[in-house]
């Protein structure tokens, strides 16, 4: 079955470890994940500025080349795309002035209305192949493998968008008993990691992450999982200078979900591109014999 | 201003001019003034009928050189249009302006020092980020170019599509003029294709072999035969030479097999 998938510009450059074991894993659940055609950045951040319509250009222009590929759902891998692609479709949904306006502008010859529906690669996990199903094609359980389920705000927040419920969210820690991972619940998964608030004032990094990082260990994690490169970029970053700072910090592995994913269905680590992971991960999952690779598998070439 | 006009009224030109060849008069507007123009003349034939003198927005006028990006806009339509003057045809009541040349940050750098990586592009043009996606770019792009999307295939890190997209970029600086986030696309572009032919596309190498075998010297003896042909004869090789066919295929080799 093939999914319009929305990848952004991260996933294709510092992020390639979000994206590669996606495409691999997904085709091994016979998922194709369809790049839009002609897809562009998403806008990064959802304007919150009521009169600057010109920052949604970016995410409607996006939504409307899926429409174009002929298809209604929209697949994306980060938690920030899905953010800004979300909440721009509400808003093409909802506002009916500022719909005529942009569609006017954007000028693709298309009127279009939030049709759309945008969602996150755990809901199609969730909802389209279900935690059982999943845990069925398992080949590399990751037993003994004790992981914090990192959300951060953005597939949260603001509660119109969310994917799961915002106060308690499950969905990454059934993704991760699916795979046959222990998750840690831990009181700060849905804290906020600093956001781009680190471009303005980087020194404050350490400061953001602490209380999460801390809480997350302190419950026992011996890795985090994310789901958003911001976070990963904030957090690795964070826990390098946490370890400078405080006293006994131990560093952790920071993982995608996919690459866990890719993992559990035995596509082995050549997929997941652990040279550009934070937090060295790989001696944490070869000590627990996770590095294996169960079945020979040929990803199809992800890219168009 | 780049052009000059003329001191010698046009006026009496144009008259002696449309006795003689007796062709239609067409009004077009440019830079806001009304001149009565035979039609068929190209902008830029037309502003030199009309007594312009171009020394800068005109060069190759062969529709390769890039130097007369030209907008107009017609009665009655918002929509702005673009041309190369030297080859877009008068039209009545055009509104004309050439934009022979916009001001573009270029960035400096040492190519010898460069890598292939995404970010060495991102490093020389920051601002390529503050691109919102509007596509006024690709609009005003008189070469049909898909401007914005070679500028997200930079974005994503991909030189190769951005290279390939923007090949027939002839540097009007058209997309530049129109530009929301005040990128210069072409300066982008030129910097993608220089690092994908030095450093992406695979070098030929029947090329290469092929340059060596002339260094060594493997054609010197055709080359001094030829130099003692003379002249009737060398007529006569000349227009009996075998012509590869148009659909000629890649295994295509001549009759006479002693030069190659
Ligand atoms: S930066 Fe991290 S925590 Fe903050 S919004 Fe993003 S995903 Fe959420
Ligand atoms: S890409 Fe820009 S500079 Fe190049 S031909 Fe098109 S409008 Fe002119
Ligand atoms: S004109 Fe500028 S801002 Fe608009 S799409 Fe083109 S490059 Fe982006
Ligand atoms: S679209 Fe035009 S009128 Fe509107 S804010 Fe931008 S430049 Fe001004
Ligand atoms: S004069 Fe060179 S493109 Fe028109």
């Amino acid at each position: 079955m093939s999914l319009a998938y929305y990848p952004g510009c991260t996933l294709k450059t510092r992020a390639r470890n979000l994206e590669e074991p996606a495409v691999a894993s997904m085709e091994a659940l016979g998922f194709k994940l369809d790049e839009v055609p002609r897809w562009n950045c998403c806008g990064a951040v959802y304007s919150l500025a009521d009169d600057d319509l010109i920052h949604q250009v970016a995410p409607v222009r996006n939504l409307i080349r899926v429409k174009k590929q002929g298809k209604n759902e929209l697949v994306t891998l980060c938690a920030f795309c899905l953010n800004t692609l979300k909440r721009a479709n509400l808003l093409m949904r909802q506002d009916v002035a500022k719909r005529d306006t942009l569609n006017a502008f954007i000028d693709e010859g298309i009127d279009y209305s939030g049709e759309v529906k945008v969602v996150h690669l755990l809901e199609v996990l969730r909802d389209e192949v279900g935690w059982a199903a999943l845990s069925q094609k398992v080949k590399l359980p990751l037993r003994g493998l004790k992981i914090a389920p990192y959300y951060g705000c953005t597939l949260l927040r603001p509660r119109e968008i969310a994917i799961d419920n915002v106060e308690n969210p499950t969905i990454l820690g059934e993704f991760l008993k699916a795979l046959g991972a222990s998750p840690v619940d831990f009181p700060e998964s849905t804290r906020c990691c600093g956001s781009y608030q680190v471009v303005s004032s980087p020194g404050d990094i350490a400061e953001y992450t602490r209380p999460i990082l801390n809480s997350a260990l302190k419950n026992g994690a011996e890795a985090m999982v994310l789901t958003c490169p911001l976070c990963d970029y904030n957090l690795g970053r964070g826990q390098k200078e946490l370890a400078k700072k405080q006293s006994g910090f131990r560093e952790m592995p920071l993982l995608y979900f996919t690459q866990l994913l890719a993992l559990a269905l035995g596509l082995g680590p050549q997929v997941c591109h652990f040279e550009l992971n934070h937090g060295s991960p790989e001696s944490l999952l070869k000590e627990k014999h996770l590095l294996s690779q169960v079945e020979s598998f040929q990803p199809i070439g992800g890219q168009k | 201003m780049s052009t000059k006009q003329r001191k010698r009224k046009p006026a009496k030109t144009a008259v002696k001019e449309e006795k003689k060849i007796a062709a239609k008069l067409i009004p077009i507007y440019i830079m806001g003034k009304r001149y009565e123009i035979p039609e068929g003349l190209t902008i830029m034939k037309a502003m030199e009928y009309a007594g312009y003198i171009l020394i800068r927005g005109c060069g190759c006028r062969g529709g390769t050189c890039g130097a007369c990006g030209t907008v107009y806009r017609k009665p009655g339509d918002y929509k702005l249009q673009v041309a190369l003057a030297c080859q877009k045809t008068v039209e009545p009541d055009m509104y004309i302006a050439q934009i022979p040349f916009f001001p573009a940050n270029r960035a400096t750098y040492d190519f010898a020092g460069l890598t292939a990586a995404p970010e060495e592009v991102f490093k020389l043009y920051p601002e390529l980020f503050r691109c919102v996606a509007c596509n006024s770019c690709t609009k005003a792009c008189p070469q049909g170019i898909e401007v914005m999307d070679a500028i997200s295939a930079l974005k994503q890190g991909n030189i190769a599509q951005a290279a390939q997209l923007s090949f027939d970029c002839i540097q009007c600086g058209l997309c530049t003029s129109r530009c929301f986030g005040e990128l210069a696309q072409y300066h982008m572009f030129q910097l993608a294709r220089r690092i994908y032919g030095a450093m992406i596309v695979p070098r030929a190498q029947h090329l290469t072999e092929m340059v060596k075998a002339v260094g060594e010297g493997r054609y010197d003896r055709f080359l001094e035969e030829l130099k003692r042909t003379k002249e009737d004869e060398l007529k006569k090789l000349y227009e009996e030479r075998e012509v590869e066919p148009m659909a000629a295929g890649e295994d295509w080799k001549p009759k006479d097999r002693r030069y190659l």
